[in-house]
């Protein structure tokens, strides 16, 4: 039985580190970031007036859902491991986020509304609170990778379920929002545990601080992560466990540390984006975004686009977010098509639309692409 | 005591649906090493198939199908019972030749993925105007609210009253019955034995001359009836029927699935230990501590139980091969 080993895979190996980590380096090492940030403040300026709020919300939206599904990429794509409690970590984000700036604006502006206009005060407190989102969300993941050094794979499956649901029902037993300063002022401890975030009607009232240029920041951010994540050495250990975990572990991986660094890392994203989707314009984030069917939702993307393909989950995400939109009058066929299109590609093309590769590796194949390296999913 | 007398008789008959529910679970992921996320639904599509077949056959014996004036004859229930049992088998069986026959070879991941597609393929499918429809329904009562057993027990603030109707007795009945057949049929039939054989090791099972494709199409023609009985039983317990997306029978087939894990996945005893054990911390949580969090004590249990022991209750331990 011949398989192509994981080093044979994808993009030639990153160049030596060797060289001194010199102003080129640094460019080289940057560029991305800068020209994702000159993009999204590009679109922020200009889509808005171009295409109307309405379509504006659909390119939040889907903005947020490529944070989402590229970071379960990492996870469930690259690794292999099968997490079904993704929206979980992305609703831990959220409302850890949703409470720094909601508690935060209350305390230190007396009121919960924006405040600050474009990279003001508010928006940086929006950012702080998106990160520390993540870490929350992350320090969960790591909570959830470690019985994944016990549990094979649909087990761990099973417990990252539980995780999202288990979420799901304490965020329905919260407290009440406090509703102005003067109530957070008297409020005693027991106010505070369990935090109060609205409960199972969800946490209404936040600063609407998501907008284009946030999206995509957090976008470039997780987009260049996971691609030079990728091409690393750990990414490579990722693949690796993915596709034999026995063999990985002959050839020197540490399959316990890789596999919990794939669900820190994708939890820190998820958590993150949380924080987007909680200050998204017009919407109220609730218990029931924790839940497993949101979790399916992303991971739904995860497996079109191609298991381990950051571009083809990108346009998975893009395409699954705003076709419904676009289908409102079919509503209830939407799942029953999504649910053919999974089995159809399970069965006709398990490695997903692009497999492991990029698009542009794809198509057009270049002279460097060579197609019998494709990662043929056993 | 009344309360704590109450409790456990919930729990038995909550526990005998797990149960029932849990075997099916065990049964598919002992043979062909997989978690059938689709079996919850299949468990749905039994109940409301009951829900159809009792709407049909109630008018034809001239009775109110909404709110049937005197309860039908036991007969009805057993027509229903059965007839929803063949139907889910043949879903059952379709399922799996269409959807993980061709798969069989292919990595698990894929596997759970198409089970996860089959689920919602069959959710949504249910809730379609033209099939189930996406609103709840009321199970008309099939059995007459007589009391098998009545007694008084003295508890908080007086005298409770605990009777045992009808519904409760049948329920727990038609679960050891048929659990009790799963168990001959497993243990004590040559069926039983392929069963098992396939389960250890397909190949060797093959070239011993057991047809495996076989095996596994009644295997989950089993797990699927069995599925069905209990989505009849709960529908009898639980009149209230939620249209069949519901987050509620999610929960249903989760908390099944927990129970099968729990008691050890790919054992057949285990699954009905596992289901008595999570009905016992869901309903006493649930009473005791507080009713809020009642899924959470089942997850919770769960993670435990696999931190302590990966391989449940009554497991063996599993050895990858290289």
């Amino acid at each position: 039985m011949t398989k192509d080993t994981p080093a044979a895979v994808g993009s030639p190996p990153p160049p030596s580190r060797a060289a001194t980590f010199g102003a080129r380096a640094w460019a080289v090492s940057l560029w991305p970031f800068v020209a994702g940030v000159a993009l999204a403040a590009f679109l922020y300026f200009t889509l808005p007036s171009a295409i109307g709020p309405y379509y504006l919300r659909i390119v939040v939206d889907v903005g947020i859902a490529m944070v989402l599904a590229v970071s379960l990429n990492i996870v469930s794509g690259m690794t292999g491991q099968f997490s079904i409690g993704h929206a979980g970590f992305m609703a831990l984000g959220g409302y850890t986020a949703g409470m720094i700036t909601y508690y935060g604006s209350i305390l230190c502006w007396g009121t919960a509304s924006r405040h600050g206009g474009f990279l003001g005060v508010g928006d940086w407190l929006f950012v702080v609170a998106c990160v520390v989102g993540g870490l929350v969300a992350a320090a969960a993941g790591y909570m959830v990778g470690l019985p994944s050094l016990r549990l094979r794979g649909d087990y761990l499956a099973i417990v990252t379920l539980g995780f999202g649901e288990i979420l799901r029902v304490v965020l329905q037993q919260t407290n009440k929002v406090m509703e102005d300063a003067a109530a957070v002022r008297a409020s005693t401890l027991s106010d505070w545990i369990p935090p109060p975030v609205g409960g199972a009607v969800g946490f209404d009232g936040l600063p609407k601080y998501t907008n284009l240029f946030w999206v995509g920041v957090f976008v470039t951010m997780t987009v260049v992560m996971a691609y030079r994540l990728k091409q690393s050495s750990m990414g490579r250990a990722m693949l690796a466990v993915r596709e034999d975990e026995i063999a990985a572990q002959a050839m020197g991986v540490d399959i316990a540390k890789t596999k919990v660094r794939a669900f820190v890392l994708a939890a820190l994203f998820a958590g993150m984006a949380g924080g987007l989707f909680a200050h998204e314009p017009g919407l109220i984030i609730s218990p029931k975004d924790a839940g497993f069917q949101r979790s399916f939702e992303y991971l739904i993307m995860t497996v079109l686009g191609g298991r381990g393909s950051i571009s083809g989950v990108m346009l998975a995400a893009a395409i699954l977010t705003a076709l419904p939109e676009f289908l409102r009058d079919f509503e209830q066929y939407r799942l029953i098509v999504y649910a053919f299109l999974l089995i159809i590609m399970m069965l006709l093309r398990p490695q997903g639309l692009f497999g492991i590769h990029e698009i542009w590796q794809i198509w057009p194949r270049r002279a460097g692409a060579n197609p019998k390296t494709e990662a043929v999913a056993r | 005591m009344a309360d704590f007398v109450q409790t456990l008789i919930t729990t038995l008959e909550v526990g005998s649906l797990y149960a029932l529910i849990a075997l099916g679970y065990t049964m598919v992921y002992g043979i062909l090493k997989f978690i059938n996320f689709a079996h919850s639904d299949v468990v749905v599509l039994g109940a409301w198939i009951s829900f159809t077949l009792a709407s049909w056959i109630l008018p034809a014996i001239g009775l109110d199908p909404h709110n049937p004036a005197t309860p039908p004859p036991f007969w009805v229930g057993g027509v229903i019972l059965v007839g929803s049992m063949v139907a889910c088998g043949v879903v059952g069986y379709f399922i799996e030749r269409l959807a993980y026959r061709p798969l069989r070879n292919a990595p698990r991941l894929n596997v759970l993925i198409t089970a996860i597609g089959v689920s919602l393929l069959l959710q949504n499918i249910g809730q379609l105007d033209f099939v189930f429809g996406p609103s709840p329904q009321k199970m008309p009562a099939l059995l007459p609210k007589w009391d098998v057993i009545s007694f008084s027990l003295s508890g908080h603030g007086g005298v409770h009253a605990i009777s045992i109707g009808v519904v409760d007795v049948i329920l727990f009945m038609t679960s050891a019955v048929l659990m009790i057949g799963l168990e001959y049929l497993v243990f004590r039939t040559k069926l039983g034995t392929a069963m098992r054989a396939v389960s250890f090791s397909p190949t060797t099972a093959a070239l011993m001359g057991i047809p495996v494709d076989r095996v596994v199409s009644f295997t989950f023609v089993l797990g699927s009836a069995l599925a069905a009985a209990a989505g009849f039983l709960y529908a009898m317990k639980y009149p209230g029927l939620n249209q069949p997306a519901h987050t509620i029978w999610v929960l249903l087939g989760l908390k099944a699935f927990v129970a099968a894990v729990i008691g050890g996945i790919g054992n057949v005893r285990g699954a009905v230990v596992g289901g008595f054990v999570i009905a016992f911390v869901e309903q006493f949580g649930a009473f005791y501590i507080s009713s809020n969090y009642r899924d959470v004590y089942v997850f919770a249990l769960l993670i435990l139980i696999l931190l302590v022991l990966p391989n449940g209750l009554l497991g063996s331990p599993v050895r990858d091969k290289v």
